[in-house]
């Protein structure tokens, strides 16, 4: 023991660890750049022997094509087709989220219903539409339910004459005039209504006696939206056939309604999945102490068993909503006119291809990136604080 | 008479809703089989069934397709191995038979319907062969169990032997008959099946490289592995179908086929490495530790303790990514033109004979209950690999 070293030599270069680990990393790195080096010099011999643009002026040519159901001119440039396109995705991506989660929570809690029969028809439901490829259920709405089975309009179905369906679209009843004077009307009375159950509850809170958040919440509402409806008469209005088209209500085109009606179904299949394992993963005892309170059944679910799996569920349902913006993207398989369909028609009128499709390539991630921070945010406040 | 008023009629609610959902069911059963077995006009399945299962491959080289099926089926049954029973009592005769109705009645049923469809002798024999091939497979691996000089040769030499014809007669298949003449069903097979295994080493990599605790590794492969999650397949097959000559030297001039597993390959990688990414935060942390104490360098810890664990752990989620990817196919047919199941179905309705009909519901039925019942089954099988595995059980 008395012949210890008195400090450990330095090792040799090649077996320092340190300089390994960079040594590594900066091959990697090599590699992988040697690579995108020989992609981009390929792209650019081959772009240069055919005279093709690398750049984004082609936004500023003229369209050359029409997007129905908007006015937008020929000859203006593609970048405000491109705009429209951009709307059109939005449009299918936000409907479609809020209808298929509604639609897949209710899926989900109908498989664990007592209720044999419900119960069984809600698994055929998930089990039918998870395995079978989107793109066939898609197909299958455009050509064989919305093209074939639906009537010619001289002959639409007129469910509860309030609906318009014919193959020329589905027409439902909106509202008249513009409808920002209706959204102010509605935005205000869910702000009154929200801050009428925050004093319900803090008067509860503070004298114990019930506070009936509901109850109040939903006679404020009711009461300033009639109140509105007499102050400015916003009014319904019902759809009819108008010689060959449609007037009134709200018309949805046909491959708007195919794509987003196939969405929401088999997105909800998906969701009704996810949203069954986080009611499984509640702890049950949550569900006993509700029992125990004698809440009702709706009561335990809504306030007791639904708040704590949507916890668990968030970040899951999170990945669904990017699933289904992305999967919109198979509207241009059915003329839908979205952000790819433009894309690709444009791309067909002669813009160069690779510039087009990344940069709907880039709008796509940009549309993800915003959702999963919407998302991120939204599961920061539903996360249980902990010490 | 208890379960019928506990599962159906508790209370007055609940009977309510028992009969409403209750005749909802009897209204789409009875449509279901008035569409079957009445209304439907078959005859555009029955005459394009060849199509629809392979496409244009060549009628001469056929025989290949069902050899390298019979080799398959032989394969999996034989490397599938027997099922060692962990409970006390093994299951009786009649239990298992019903195990078996259980897991491939389906796979059966389909099989069935095709030879009924396809109406000719041939197919008769064929699914005869398959069934005796896969008969055959799990008399090999009983007798592997059973026979002592059988069971004492290695795994790393039996498996790759039970490989050999298949892959032997895949390869021949291949050579015979060019890819661009494969279609229908088999496309989509071929396509997911080779995307997958091409693309499980490059999610492995990018997986271990996420996990890395090298900066420059691990920004790579989260770059990479973001960028393609954050990306709609349709975009990609697209870009794909119109500028991959861009990106490549000019005298490669790659087919749809080609550019179909390129994009499927790379795009599934980023998915496979974030499965894989989740069995390695799987193992705990003491298997690293007790690495470590055995003094294993970082190479040996990943390829001995961590990798095969956190592997074992995906399997199911691997064969949930394989079943995706197995119904994405479909979009190379509208995005690349690849002649695939869905293709067909939809181009059979523009035929002369049959052009104007409405027969769209017929086609796309077809298409869809294939797909159905691959996907189902696999998605079964999974399930009960997890439950055999016990992921999460331990």
């Amino acid at each position: 023991m008395s012949s210890l070293p008195s400090a450990p030599s330095k090792p040799p270069i090649w077996r320092d660890i340190r300089v390994l680990r960079w040594a590594f990393q900066l091959l990697v790195l090599a590699l992988v750049m040697a690579m995108i080096y020989w992609l981009y010099s390929n792209y650019q011999a081959n772009v240069a022997k055919s005279n093709i643009p690398t750049n984004l002026l082609f936004l500023d040519n003229p369209a050359n094509f029409t997007i129905p159901g908007n006015d937008l001119d020929q000859s203006q440039p593609v970048r405000d087709a491109f705009v429209q396109g951009f709307y059109n995705t939005l449009r299918v991506a936000i409907v479609g989220i809020v209808l298929t989660t509604i639609l897949g929570t209710l899926v989900g809690i109908a498989r664990l219903s007592r209720n044999f029969m419900v119960r069984a028809i809600a698994t055929a439901y998930v089990e039918l539409v998870r395995n079978i490829p989107l793109l066939v259920l898609l197909t299958f709405m455009n050509l064989a339910v919305v093209l074939q089975t639906f009537p010619r309009i001289e002959n639409a179905w007129l469910p509860l004459d309030l609906f318009v369906v014919s193959n020329r679209g589905i027409a439902i009843p909106w509202f008249e005039g513009s409808g920002t004077v209706l959204l102010t009307v509605l935005a205000g009375a869910l702000i009154a209504t929200w801050i009428v159950v925050k004093l319900r509850g803090r008067s509860s809170d503070s004298t114990g006696k019930p506070a009936r958040g509901l109850l109040f919440g939903l006679s404020t509402f009711v009461i300033l939206v009639i109140a509105g409806w007499i102050v400015f008469g916003y009014n319904w209005v019902l759809p009819f056939v108008d010689d060959r088209a449609t007037s009134g209500g709200l018309r949805l085109d046909p491959s708007f309604f195919a794509l987003l009606v196939t969405l929401v179904v088999y997105t909800s299949s998906h969701i009704a999945e996810i949203v069954r394992g986080s009611i499984q993963a509640v702890p049950s005892g949550q569900a006993e102490a509700a029992d125990a309170l004698a809440l009702s059944g709706g009561q335990k679910m809504l306030l007791v068993v639904l708040p704590q799996a949507f916890r668990i569920a968030m970040p899951a349902l999170g990945n669904q909503f990017l699933n289904l913006i992305k999967n919109s993207s198979l509207g241009a398989t059915i003329s839908y006119f979205e952000l790819t369909q433009i894309a690709q028609i444009t791309v067909g009128n002669g813009s160069p291809a690779v510039p087009a499709f990344t940069l709907t390539l880039l709008v796509y991630l940009v549309i993800s990136l915003v959702t999963s921070v919407i998302v991120n945010i939204a599961n920061r406040r539903l996360a249980l604080v902990e010490r | 008479m208890t379960w019928v008023r506990r599962n159906l009629f508790r209370s007055v609610g609940d009977s309510l809703l028992t009969l409403v959902f209750g005749a909802l069911a009897l209204y789409v059963l009875w449509g279901v089989i008035e569409f079957v077995f009445i209304t439907g006009r078959w005859e555009i399945i029955q005459v394009n069934l060849k199509l629809l299962l392979v496409g244009r491959f060549p009628e001469e080289l056929l025989w290949l397709v069902s050899g390298s099926l019979m080799a398959l089926g032989f394969w999996v049954a034989a490397a599938g191995g027997v099922a060692k029973h962990t409970s006390e009592k093994p299951p009786s005769v009649g239990a298992k038979i019903w195990n078996g109705i259980q897991r491939f009645g389906l796979l059966a049923g389909v099989g069935i319907l095709l030879i009924v469809l396809s109406a000719d002798w041939d197919s008769v024999a064929l699914g005869a062969l398959i069934v005796a091939a896969i008969v055959a497979g799990r008399l090999v691996a009983l007798a592997r169990n059973k026979i002592g000089a059988l069971s004492r040769i290695p795994g790393w030499v039996w498996q790759p032997l039970l490989a050999v014809a298949p892959i032997t007669l895949i390869a021949l298949t291949l050579s015979q008959a060019s890819i661009d003449l494969w279609g229908g069903f088999l496309i989509n097979f071929y396509i997911a099946i080779i995307s997958i295994f091409l693309s499980f080493p490059l999610g492995v990599l990018l997986a271990l490289g996420r996990k890395s605790t090298l900066p420059i590794i691990r920004l790579i492969s989260t770059t990479y592995i973001e960028l393609i999650r954050g990306a709609p397949l349709f975009v990609l097959l697209l870009l794909a179908g119109v500028a991959l000559e861009f990106f490549v030297p000019p005298d490669l001039s790659p087919g749809s086929i080609f550019r179909a597993v390129t994009v499927f390959t790379l795009f599934t990688a980023a998915y496979v490495a974030e499965v894989v990414r989740g069995g390695l935060q799987s193992i705990s942390r003491g298997q690293t530790e007790a690495g470590k104490a055995l003094g294993l360098s970082t190479t040996k810890l990943t390829a001995l303790i961590t990798l095969p664990q956190a592997l074992r752990n995906v399997i199911p989620a691997q064969i949930g990514q394989f079943i995706s990817l197995f119904k994405d196919t479909t979009l190379a047919g509208v995005a690349l033109n690849v002649v695939d199941l869905l293709n067909v179905g939809t181009a059979v309705t523009k035929q002369d004979d049959f052009l104007g009909q409405g027969l769209i519901y017929e086609a796309l039925a077809f298409v869809g209950l294939l797909f159905w019942v691959g996907a189902y089954f696999m998605s079964r099988e999974s399930q009960r690999l997890e439950k055999r595995l016990g992921v999460g059980l331990r």
